[in-house]
């Protein structure tokens, strides 16, 4: 004898009420950020980047090269959050080295775009959660050393206090440690790292290719996807056929111009 | 001991005691009050092709020279003349401080009179300073110690005093009330304010005096003269009232409250700051202010005062986000035995207009207003950590951004090639294998590790800017994009153009990187 076929009807409506409850909240909380890449977006468990959740964000490796694309991707998701009306990103930091000409080509204009700069991480992730509660921003960027579990639960909350997505962007503090090891309440975890670019038929340098690899998500598995970088709207794209991949390890001396 | 004329001890270069401006004139001594009166000054404005003097110092009247004439003129009659230029919104600035003053320390009744004087009235007020004329002698000396000279006359009617004090020629006047006509029977039809046409058209006639008008018929003098001729007259004698219409000083706006008790918690804080906020949030609202500085100023039971300030990013009369700011710094309040009595001041307010809603009224989302966020965000960071990065016209590098406030609008940058994360100085290169003069490098050493280039992009000629200093004078940068094996992409630089050798050692550095 098993319970819950005792209470069949009783389930179902239970059921209905519990998905009508979900769709509400859903609406609720905004429709979710889809990337425009078919196998990226259908692979994500809200089809996209939900609007008002923790992300976080890491380089795959501490060289620069790959700190770098990292800092983009989450550049591309902020201009692409902060396309939908004019909106202003904020970008807490606490060592400045962006370069906003850089910045502006993948979509994020120095108008839309807010600098912080705090002393340290502590100052960084409070200024984060203000401004997040506040509500006012398209999306907020902090770039932080370390946060443990109870600063990115504060996060979080203040995500979906203020409807505003957040992107933690977490630096490497040593070599071979990656900071996505920590534990964490972030809706989704991204990796991200360079890969070498697709051979142009002249000499020149191609759109760069990046290894988006999401390590962990809710309601979600994880997986790993070799992608075009973001272009001038911050836009990811799906590579090239693996047909034109062949021709790269051709002519590789020829391509230095 | 010293001895002069030793062959060790090198001689002065000849030239060297000579003053570095040999033949030239020699620097005008600066302008004091002492030397000013020595030298015969005029001062002198441009009307039309030539200088008018519009003010004269007593030693050049004393040579002759009178207002009006050009200046030309006076140089020829005065030999050692010292001539400026006037400035009259500067005297016109000294007035209005003057007229301020007088509203704060003498009368609330004063404006400013013409170009050159001050209506003060003292209805009521002189018994305070012991009578007019112990006023007039303290008001001279109060002038004096500025470096004005001044003539004074109190009288029952301003046209009147205004008549003695322009023309009767002495520094105190004292009119008795009701003798307004005969005191002023003796000046000059100018003392009336008349317009000029009117002091032709009189002078024709034969009229001079004030008194020459006494006997006239009314009817008559007003058919020729004007209606506004006989006015000035009656307001000279007293007959007709001429108000003075004061200046209002500007109040900084300002709430207190004074507790029965002292307090000392942080939620009695809370609470008095939210009646300040509101009280002072009235008056704003009443004279369309908003507000940019505000202080909150605690008495301590002891004596003691306790301050903290906070500022807006932009003119405000929200109270609630006001009360948000304060409340973020009552940790920094020290209440000590308690407070008995706060005081919230504004020193700086704006004006602060309503404004009308823009034009996508109802088509959806308009972009937030971030000034509530930027005051918070300065409130938890220092003011200077919240910054936007605007362009700047220079194809240098790391001088083409600078930091703006944080709500102006900044344009953007041309759409060359640039990295996402910038050094701060850019690091040399070790090891470089490069074709000379303009191909990418093929490999070389950062930072310890070895890089083979599997593709590059250039060169980006940036020249250094003459304009700043000798050695960009011929500088010459060469900027790659070079994307290395392992697919790091950096932005590297050769300095000169591997021709010239003045634009360059031809070192390599990496500046920036792509992502």
């Amino acid at each position: 004898m098993s319970l819950p076929s005792a209470f069949p009807a009783a389930s179902r409506d239970q059921l209905d009420a519990l998905r009508a409850e979900l769709s509400s909240a859903r609406r609720l909380r905004g429709p979710a950020l889809p990337f425009g890449v078919p196998m990226l977006d259908d692979r994500l468990a809200a089809q996209g980047l939900d609007g008002a959740g923790l992300h976080e964000i890491a380089a795959a490796s501490s060289r620069l090269g790959d700190d770098a694309a990292a800092s983009l991707f989450a550049a591309g998701i902020a201009a692409r959050f902060a396309d939908q009306g004019n909106f202003t990103v904020l970008w807490a930091l606490s060592r400045f080295d962006l370069y906003a000409p850089g910045l502006e080509q993948v979509g994020l204009a120095p108008s839309q775009l807010l600098y912080a700069q705090g002393r340290n991480d502590q100052e960084v992730l409070a200024v984060a959660e203000d401004a997040l509660r506040d509500g006012s921003l398209a999306c907020v960027i902090a770039e932080v050393k370390a946060a443990d579990m109870t600063a990115t639960r504060r996060l979080q909350l203040a995500t979906s206090d203020g409807k505003t997505p957040m992107l933690l962007y977490r630096r490497h503090r040593a070599r071979d440690h990656c900071p996505l090891t920590q534990n964490s309440s972030a809706m989704t975890r991204w990796r991200i790292g360079c890969l070498p670019s697709l051979p142009l038929p002249h000499p020149g340098v191609g759109r760069s290719r990046w290894s988006v690899e999401l390590v962990r998500q809710r309601g979600g598995n994880p997986f790993s996807l070799d992608l075009d970088a973001c272009d001038d709207k911050g836009c990811l794209a799906h590579p090239a056929l693996s047909a034109d991949r062949a021709i790269a390890s051709a002519g590789k001396a020829s391509r230095v111009a | 001991m010293r001895e002069m004329g030793r062959r060790s001890e090198g001689a002065d270069h000849p030239f060297k005691a000579m003053p570095a401006d040999e033949g030239s004139p020699a620097p005008a001594p600066r302008l004091t009050w002492a030397n000013l009166w020595g030298t015969p000054t005029v001062l002198v404005t441009r009307t039309g092709q030539r200088d008018v003097i519009t003010a004269a110092c007593p030693v050049a009247i004393g040579l002759g020279l009178h207002l009006g004439m050009a200046a030309a003129h006076a140089r020829a009659l005065v030999a050692d003349l010292e001539v400026r230029e006037a400035e009259p919104q500067k005297d016109r600035a000294w007035l209005d401080r003057l007229a301020l003053h007088a509203v704060r320390h003498w009368t609330p009744g004063a404006s400013v009179s013409g170009d050159d004087g001050l209506w003060l009235d003292l209805s009521g007020t002189s018994h305070l300073f012991g009578g007019e004329e112990r006023f007039c002698r303290r008001l001279l000396r109060f002038l004096a110690r500025l470096g004005f000279s001044a003539q004074i006359a109190i009288a029952g009617a301003p046209g009147a005093a205004n008549a003695m004090a322009r023309h009767g020629g002495k520094a105190i006047t004292l009119v008795h009330p009701g003798r307004e006509a005969d005191a002023i029977a003796s000046l000059p039809l100018e003392a009336l304010r008349l317009t000029p046409d009117v002091l032709t058209a009189a002078a024709r006639v034969g009229l001079e005096r004030i008194a020459d008008l006494y006997p006239m018929p009314r009817g008559p003098l007003a058919k020729r003269f004007g209606i506004a001729t006989v006015t000035r007259l009656d307001q000279a004698r007293g007959i007709v009232a001429e108000p003075i219409v004061p200046v209002v000083p500007f109040e900084t706006p300002q709430a207190e409250r004074r507790l029965l008790e002292p307090i000392g918690t942080a939620e009695a804080i809370a609470q008095v700051i939210g009646d300040l906020v509101d009280d002072l949030m009235g008056q704003l609202q009443e004279r369309r202010l908003g507000l940019r500085t505000a202080l909150l100023t605690c008495l301590v039971v002891d004596g003691g005062q306790q301050r903290i300030g906070i500022g807006t990013a932009k003119a405000s009369r929200d109270a609630r986000h006001l009360k948000r700011m304060l409340a973020m710094r009552i940790d920094r309040i020290d209440p000590g035995l308690g407070i008995e009595a706060m005081t919230l001041v504004a020193p700086r307010v704006e004006d602060l207009q309503p404004e009308a809603i823009a034009a996508k009224l109802g088509t959806g989302d308009r972009p937030a207003e971030l000034a509530p966020l930027v005051d918070q965000l300065s409130g938890r960071i220092e003011p200077q950590g919240l910054f936007r990065i605007e362009p700047k016209e220079s194809d240098v590098p790391e001088r083409a951004t600078r930091r703006v406030d944080p709500l102006s609008k900044p344009t953007g940058w041309p759409a060359w090639k640039r990295p996402v994360r910038l050094l701060a100085r850019p690091e040399p290169l070790a090891r470089v294998m490069a074709l000379l003069p303009d191909a990418p490098p093929r490999r070389f050493e950062w930072r310890g590790a070895s890089y083979q280039v599997a593709s590059g992009e250039g060169p980006e000629r940036i020249h250094g800017e003459w304009w700043r200093n000798e050695r960009e004078m011929w500088a010459v940068r060469d900027y790659f994009m070079v994307e290395a094996q392992t697919g790091e992409r950096f932005w590297l630089f050769r300095r000169g153009d591997g021709v010239e050798p003045p634009t360059g050692d031809l070192s390599w550095y990496l500046h920036g990187l792509f992502g």
